[in-house]
């Protein structure tokens, strides 16, 4: 900080330290919305209201569905963290005949003609989800990458039943945000959109056009 | 570069604005669905009355100990890895992009929305110092191409129709025809931005919540242009109002329940970005350098007057301009400043002078709607009613150009009236002089054209209510 700065910041804070003193209002009782048994149908009723698919999958089963779903769009790459259980899990079930795969393994300076130009689709994990706006919690991790979620034009996403909360309050309560914010946390509500021309809806204006929440159900369940 | 200097012109602008039939129905298009999409997200009145209450809450606790929360978060950004700024003016705030630019070596910008440099004018100065910055917000894009200025705070090409902009992206974008098709404007802005992006050596943004407790900046949108230019380029520069702060991250849930639901009617947007630093070690991407340049512009001294304080709380949903229908009316550009609408009417006064844009609070009818809809219930007329008072009677220096319409033939208009309304003998000769030659007096009198400028003349009737009373055999008590 110049020493200019620092008297600007001195003076803005001398202003407002001499103004007139005016209490705290207290915080009136507010309860974030529970949704009990309703919680997943919520979620994935909100996710598909938003123009995201939610394919209701088993741990074994994921990767023979993410082949077919990623077959049935024509996605010719996918990107993937092989650092993560996921991406592991990924590579192993992974078939010659499905979309190549690209790993995000090096810097983004390395790796930045392959992420904004060539990756057609995109798997990474989901810390959470909240069923009263439809979010998925993510918090990219150095084995999993902020950009993944962002440049394909299809982001699929696996979430675990177990991690739904029903609010953004309650998910912060309970995976204790406060103490432990990563550099970025973020909440993604359907695929990348606009109204900017006449109110008119339009799909992956920057980010992906398409969002697919891979639903992980309880061992042997059958969905 | 100092901005020109601008003066509001309500009435003018708001003539033309009128009589332009293709404006007024892009604004009343735009601004019914917005008003039936937000009423369907609060159709629980309960719900918004405890959740409005709480937000309103959140906002006046963080302003009564802003001077303190302001100081945590800059200890907790900074601890973060995120480099403080503060401005006192927009001249310092568009000094300090430049000069962390130049510290990077960036020429080339992409950007995200933000009023906060619409504010600085900061494109402007940029591009007066040889750097290129591109917006990236779909609507700032289309009105960066067309040399506008934003019309609407959250949706800044809401004047413009789908003809305009096909022909503007025709005229603009290299390959592509005329083309109303929707999908395929968008599709178009997509391929000429991505190499936009990635070509950026920085990325300035704004923000919608900065938490002291934590030291995050909370950044919310729908297109992912914002995440791109936060996450992307190496440098990412956040800019925004001193008064953005909230103390708690968990104070985060009940305004983001606000805030998207006020604004487009949406449960939540697409994206709610929480930056809590640069790219750490290890980390594979994200910027290397943040810095946030916090500034203030005559916040401090809004600050300053505890009633006018509560101007501050503002969440920037518009949807305080979505239900004027005054805003709905004449549009954004009618307000020559950044803010638009009621929101304006009470922030522009204050942060350029009365004395340049006192017209303002009275662009209003004082209906109300404003304030009904306000999520963080700011009192926005009697706010209006405040400035009109300190435009004429100045109660203290609390407002840049305060008293500057008084006039010496409105005092004496007042001081008539006045002695008038407490004599019932001079205000029965009044009455009973107005009776008689009231009706003979041109509408274009000296002091009454400023009435029947846009009004009828009234007329005037031969005998006062007194008098027909009387006549009636009611006494005079």
């Amino acid at each position: 900080m110049t020493d200019a700065n620092a008297s600007a910041r001195d003076r803005i804070l001398a202003r407002l330290k001499s103004a007139p003193k005016r209490p705290a209002p207290p915080r009136p009782d507010w309860t974030p919305p529970a949704f009990g048994s309703e919680r997943k149908a919520r979620f994935k009723a909100m996710l598909e209201a938003s123009h995201a698919e939610v394919h209701e999958v088993t741990d074994e089963s994921w990767p023979e569905r993410l082949l077919s779903i990623l077959g049935n769009k024509g996605a010719r790459t996918l990107l993937y963290a092989p650092a993560t259980e996921a991406g592991r899990r990924l590579s192993d079930a992974w078939s010659d005949g499905g979309p190549a795969l690209l790993a995000y393994d090096r810097s983004v300076e390395d790796l930045k003609e392959v992420l904004v130009h060539q990756a057609d689709a995109a798997l990474t994990t989901a810390r959470g989800g909240i069923a009263q706006t439809g979010s998925l919690v993510l918090w990219p991790t150095p084995d999993e990458p902020r950009l993944m979620s962002l440049l394909p034009p299809i982001h699929v996403a696996l979430v675990n039943e177990a991690d739904l909360t029903d609010s953004l309050a309650e998910t912060i309560r309970a995976q204790g945000w406060a103490t432990a914010m990563p550099t970025n946390a973020l909440l993604v509500s359907g695929p990348s959109k606009t109204a900017d021309i006449e109110q008119t809806l339009a799909y992956g204006v920057h980010g992906p056009k398409e969002l697919v929440v891979l639903l992980v159900g309880p061992e042997g369940a059958r969905p | 570069m100092a901005a020109e200097a601008r003066v509001s012109d309500f009435t003018g602008k708001a003539h033309v604005a009128l009589n332009d039939p293709k404006l007024r129905a892009n604004f009343r298009r735009a601004m019914d669905g917005l008003m039936t999409k937000r009423a369907a997200q609060f159709a629980d009145p309960e719900e918004w009355a405890t959740l409005r209450a709480r937000g309103a809450a959140i906002r006046a606790d963080a302003l009564a100990r802003l001077p303190e929360l302001l100081e945590r978060l800059e200890a907790n950004l900074t601890r973060n890895g995120v480099t403080v700024h503060w401005a006192e003016s927009t001249e310092e705030a568009n000094a300090i992009v430049l000069g962390i630019l130049r510290e990077a070596g960036a020429t080339r910008v992409i950007k995200g929305k933000s009023m906060v440099t619409e504010e600085m004018h900061l494109n402007a100065f940029l591009e007066a110092n040889g750097v290129i910055p591109v917006e990236s917000d779909l609507g700032e894009y289309i009105i960066q191409l067309a040399g506008e200025a934003p019309s609407h705070i959250v949706m800044p090409c809401i004047h413009m129709n789908k003809g305009e902009i096909a022909e503007l992206f025709a005229d603009k974008i290299e390959g592509l025809g005329y083309t109303e098709n929707v999908d395929e404007l968008t599709a178009a802005a997509r391929r000429a931005l991505r190499g936009r992006f990635a070509d950026a050596q920085a990325g300035i943004s704004g923000v919608n919540f900065a938490i002291a407790e934590t030291g995050s900046l909370v950044l919310i949108e729908n297109e992912g242009n914002g995440r791109l230019s936060t996450t992307l380029p190496p440098v990412h520069i956040a800019v925004t109002g001193i008064e953005k702060v909230i103390e708690r991250l968990e104070d985060v849930a009940p305004l983001l329940s606000l805030l998207p639901r006020s604004a487009t009617g949406q449960p939540i947007t697409t994206y709610v970005n929480m930056i809590s630093g640069p790219r750490k070690p290890g980390e594979k991407d994200g910027p290397r350098e943040v810095h946030l340049v916090l500034l203030d512009n005559g916040r401090s001294k809004v600050y300053g007057d505890t009633q006018l304080a509560d101007t501050l709380r503002c969440i920037r949903c518009a949807a305080c301009m979505n239900h004027c229908p005054v805003y709905t009316r004449v549009g954004g550009h009618t307000y020559t400043f950044t803010y638009p609408g009621p929101i304006g009417k009470i922030l522009t006064p204050q942060l350029e002078g009365l004395d340049c844009a006192g017209d303002q609070p009275h662009a209003s009818t004082l209906c109300g709607a404003c304030a009904e809809v306000c999520p963080v219930q700011i009192p926005i007329p009697d706010l209006l009613a405040r400035l009109r008072t300190e435009a004429v009677k100045p109660s203290s220096d609390a407002v840049k150009g305060g008293g500057s319409s008084a006039t010496l033939a409105d005092s004496l208009g007042w001081a008539g009236w006045k002695a008038l309304y407490s004599s019932p003998a001079l205000y029965g000769l009044a009455s009973r002089a107005l009776g008689w030659f009231g009706n003979l007096m041109p509408a274009s009198a000296p002091m009454l054209r400023t009435w029947t400028a846009v009004r009828t003349k009234p007329k005037f009737a031969a005998k006062s209510l007194h008098q027909l009373a009387r006549e009636k055999g009611f006494s005079h008590d």
